[in-house]
């Protein structure tokens, strides 16, 4: 059974501000975005009947039910960290193909920097295996986790801190076309490496932001689709996988999951990696797209330092990467997938201005969970 | 230990032997007696088979860093005094791997490297909890 092109993406948008919003909580900014996608989509919010959301809150798609006024037939809480709602496509395009529900919201509200002003603090169980075997060494939050899997690269096949920085530079070059996003200044090369060391081999500036906002999509049938107010963005293929949770049983620190989700995507697509005009990849940090590209076959096994020089995925580039200007330039309030599914959309219907990709047909977004732990792959299209 | 407040483990049943062998400097890691090989960290089944005859054994505490990183901004407030500080992830020869950190070290990206030989030493930090820690080997000891 396929479920390529079962359902479309008729709706997305943010929440009315961006950014740093310190009147706004999570489910505040949630709102705002379903009912902005939901006008995206031009569906009525009465006909929501599949609820999909991850991380505000234990029961999220219960409340989120609760909060929105929705009391939907199939819920799904699924929470595997940023990957979440990219994966919450694929769940979506499984309960709509089995007529379990017809219109889908897929929903995030995040407010990550807030959270920093308010005092709140991600608190950890001392009796979980993470709790036990690496916060005790100061392994608590991603960076220095995603640290030591660049580190890992750089060791077995030479990665450079100069191809690292190309990422952020070109993710900025996309920012700067794109009103939206926090960061806007130029940035060199020179201009990473010089900024102060988070956990090494990270830069600052090799770090995605924090910062306030909330998401939403709509994902509905082939047949409701024909009729909503902007053209369908079909999903042509899916895939999601986890391989660990915490960084010390990572299997090998040079791929992650997004073999297994890309994988199953590709193949569900039917399209080679040379079809896909625009990738949306969560930038976490630079290593998070540098070993992405790699896990999706963009290229092999420890090319990714070379494939991403000379600014391939900034604009004008051969690959376009994270043209909103990511994680990195644009948002992240902590959980950045369902911003990977907003920009690729807007992408493919040509509504981008200044960054929009030329022609746009086919477009990949991949989300990655935890400490690279869990991701979800998805392959979208326009007629 | 009144002035230690970093994050302390909790054990549990699955673990207090690992905790309780720490304490007294030694270094065990369950092994699975059903598919014959070790695994960490401890927990009610092996993650190889689901096996449950588990037994602990005593580790040579002798390995190489698979990968590390140096923590120049704590992301905890605990770790702030710290700063920088090495925390890395450690493959015993038995073949099992678990973050740690490396200390007797400086926390100079330049003097660290992958693969690099290491062996255990113990951490006591409070009266109640040692941690298991590494610090690197000539490669002419092993």
């Amino acid at each position: 059974m396929s479920l390529s092109r079962e359902v479309a993406i008729v709706g997305v948008d943010e929440s009315d501000r961006i950014g740093i919003v310190p009147d706004h909580t999570p489910i505040d900014m949630l709102a705002e975005a379903v009912r902005n996608a939901l006008n995206d989509a031009g569906v009525a919010p009465s006909e929501v009947d599949g609820l999909f959301t991850a991380g505000a809150a234990p029961m999220a798609s219960v409340l989120v039910g609760e909060y929105l006024g929705i009391q939907p037939r199939v819920t799904d809480s699924t929470m595997t960290g940023g990957s979440s709602f990219v994966i919450h496509i694929e769940h979506a395009a499984a309960a709509i193909h089995a007529g379990l529900c017809e219109v889908a919201v897929i929903a995030h509200g995040e407010t990550g920097y807030s959270n920093r002003a308010r005092g709140m603090r991600r608190a950890f169980d001392s009796w979980l295996p993470q709790g036990q075997f690496e916060t005790p060494y100061g392994l608590m939050a991603p960076a220095p986790a995603y640290a030591m899997a660049a580190v890992r690269h750089m060791h077995q096949y030479g990665t450079s801190s100069e191809q690292l920085a190309e990422i952020a530079v070109a993710t900025r070059k996309w920012a700067m076309l794109n009103p939206k996003a926090m960061m806007r200044d130029p940035l060199t090369i020179d201009d990473v490496l010089a900024s102060r060391w988070i956990s090494y081999p990270f830069h600052l500036l090799d770090c995605c932001l924090v910062t306030d906002a909330g998401g939403a999509a709509v994902v509905t049938s082939a047949a409701r689709a024909r009729s909503t107010r902007k053209k369908p963005v079909w999903v042509l293929g899916t895939g999601e996988a986890h391989t660990h949770q915490m960084i010390s049983q990572m299997p090998d620190f040079t791929w992650t999951a997004a073999r297994q989700s890309g994988e199953r995507a590709f193949a569900m697509a039917g399209v080679g990696r040379e079809e896909i005009d625009l990738c949306e990849i969560y930038d976490s940090f630079t290593y998070t797209v540098l070993v992405t590209l790699e896990s999706l076959g963009f290229c092999g096994p420890g090319e990714g330092g070379a494939f991403v020089s000379g600014q391939r995925t900034a604009p004008g580039g051969e690959l376009p990467v994270n043209t909103s200007g990511g994680g990195l330039s644009y948002t992240h309030p902590g959980m950045f997938g369902i911003f990977t599914i907003i920009e690729a959309v807007r992408q493919l219907r040509g509504e981008c201005g200044q960054r929009q990709v030329p022609d746009a047909r086919i477009a990949l977004v991949n989300g990655t969970g935890g400490t690279l732990s869990a991701t979800g792959t998805a392959i979208l299209a326009v007629d | 230990m009144a002035d230690y407040h970093k994050p302390l483990p909790t054990p549990i049943p699955d673990t207090q032997p690992f905790w309780d062998a720490a304490r007294r400097h030694e270094l065990l890691v369950p092994f699975c007696l059903d598919c014959q090989r070790h695994f960490f960290y401890p927990r009610r089944l092996c993650p190889h088979c689901l096996g449950e005859r588990i037994e602990w054994r005593k580790a040579s505490g002798r390995g190489r860093v698979y990968s590390f990183t140096v923590q120049y901004r704590a992301a905890h407030p605990a770790f702030a005094a710290d700063v920088p500080f090495v925390s890395a992830v450690v493959e015993l020869d038995e073949g099992v791997r678990l973050a740690t950190n490396l200390v007797d070290v400086e926390p100079d990206p330049a003097k660290l490297r992958c693969d690099m030989p290491v062996e255990v030493v113990f951490d006591d930090v409070t009266p109640e909890v040692t941690l298991p820690k590494f610090r690197p080997v000539a490669e002419v000891e092993r």
